[in-house]
């Protein structure tokens, strides 16, 4: 078995980190997408969180309490001797944001995965980080193989975004094609910093 | 529609009772390294001195995290405490504005050598 201790470290050249968040619903690939272009095997990091639901519909008060976990699986990128890339990977709904506060603070952007056979799960996605964060975003549409296909401006309309939000079909199962959508969001966010200087 | 609201709990038993740390600058991407010049805490605790461990070589504090098995929201806490008292060292400065452009046409073009 080769020892992966000496690929575990981040190259002693590397002064800056960044960041992109791989944003979707659960089990739409954001771990796959994540472990095909990640030169480590994707790490797993999780919270435990009490959700109390506070309203008239607990006799004793405190009785409604469930514990759960959130977790946040990421990859790895070192993009030159000199710049890491991180691509985290979050469920992006609200109670999610609520936990880790800052998350989106100074990333490049988003990358939105969505499955055209649950597209509504994903509403909740875009409130929060056009609400939540105002980073740019980049949706990329997970073709799964019995998912229903959409042209681009079908799913423009359909989810309300702007003319200029990219939307990029791709197989997060594929380098190549995770890679392209990576990309896509990086040049969305390098327009974005062009027009405001 | 706001009489919903989620109550995050942090595990700040480990921490001396702190749910916060002691500086806000570090940040999952940060990246943190032991300095080597730096004397070993004298009585460092069983977290501390894991994550000291951990860092022999550069990581982000979110690895260091996952690696430890630990959540990320009390390895900052831990990890504040080692960087005031100069046993860690950041090494990478917390980004509180969009990356420029320069820095984005670095990520550009690593991304289209993968």
């Amino acid at each position: 078995m080769v020892s992966a201790s000496s690929e575990r470290y981040v190259a002693s050249t590397v002064a800056q980190s960044v960041k992109i968040l791989v944003v979707g619903a659960f089990g739409v690939g954001k771990t796959t997408l994540i472990g095909s272009v990640s030169e480590i095997a994707p790490l797993r990091t999780e919270e435990t969180m009490t959700t109390a639901s506070v309203g008239v519909d607990s006799l004793a008060g405190l009785d409604d309490k469930a514990t759960t976990t959130v977790a946040m699986d990421f990859g790895r990128i070192t993009v030159s001797p000199e710049v890491v890339l991180y691509l985290f990977g979050t469920p992006g709904q609200r109670r999610f944001w609520d936990l880790w506060e800052g998350l989106a603070e100074g990333a490049v952007g988003a990358l939105v995965l969505i499955d055209t056979r649950r597209v509504e799960e994903s509403f909740e996605v875009f409130d929060q980080l056009e609400t939540r964060t105002g980073i740019p975003f980049a949706v990329a549409v997970n073709d799964f193989a019995d998912a229903p296909r959409y042209d681009t401006e079908q799913l423009r309309e359909a989810l309300d975004l702007l003319p200029e939000t990219p939307i990029v079909h791709c197989d997060a199962r594929h380098k190549e094609s995770s890679a392209q959508a990576l990309i896509r969001l990086v040049e969305h966010a390098l327009n974005n910093t062009k027009a405001l200087t | 529609m706001d009489n919903y609201r989620d109550h995050p709990v942090r595990p700040y038993v480990l921490t001396s009772g702190r749910a916060h740390p002691s500086r806000n600058t570090i940040r999952p991407e940060t990246l943190l390294v032991v300095d080597p010049e730096a004397p070993r805490p004298i009585a460092p605790t069983s977290q501390q001195k894991a994550l000291l461990e951990m860092c022999g070589g550069m990581l982000s504090l979110a690895e260091a995290a996952a690696h430890l098995r630990l959540p990320v929201s009390l390895v900052v806490v831990i990890a504040s405490d080692l960087v005031d008292t100069g046993h860690l060292q950041v090494r990478s400065a917390p980004r509180h504005t969009p990356p420029p452009a320069e820095l984005l046409e670095k990520v550009l073009d690593g991304l289209r050598k993968l």
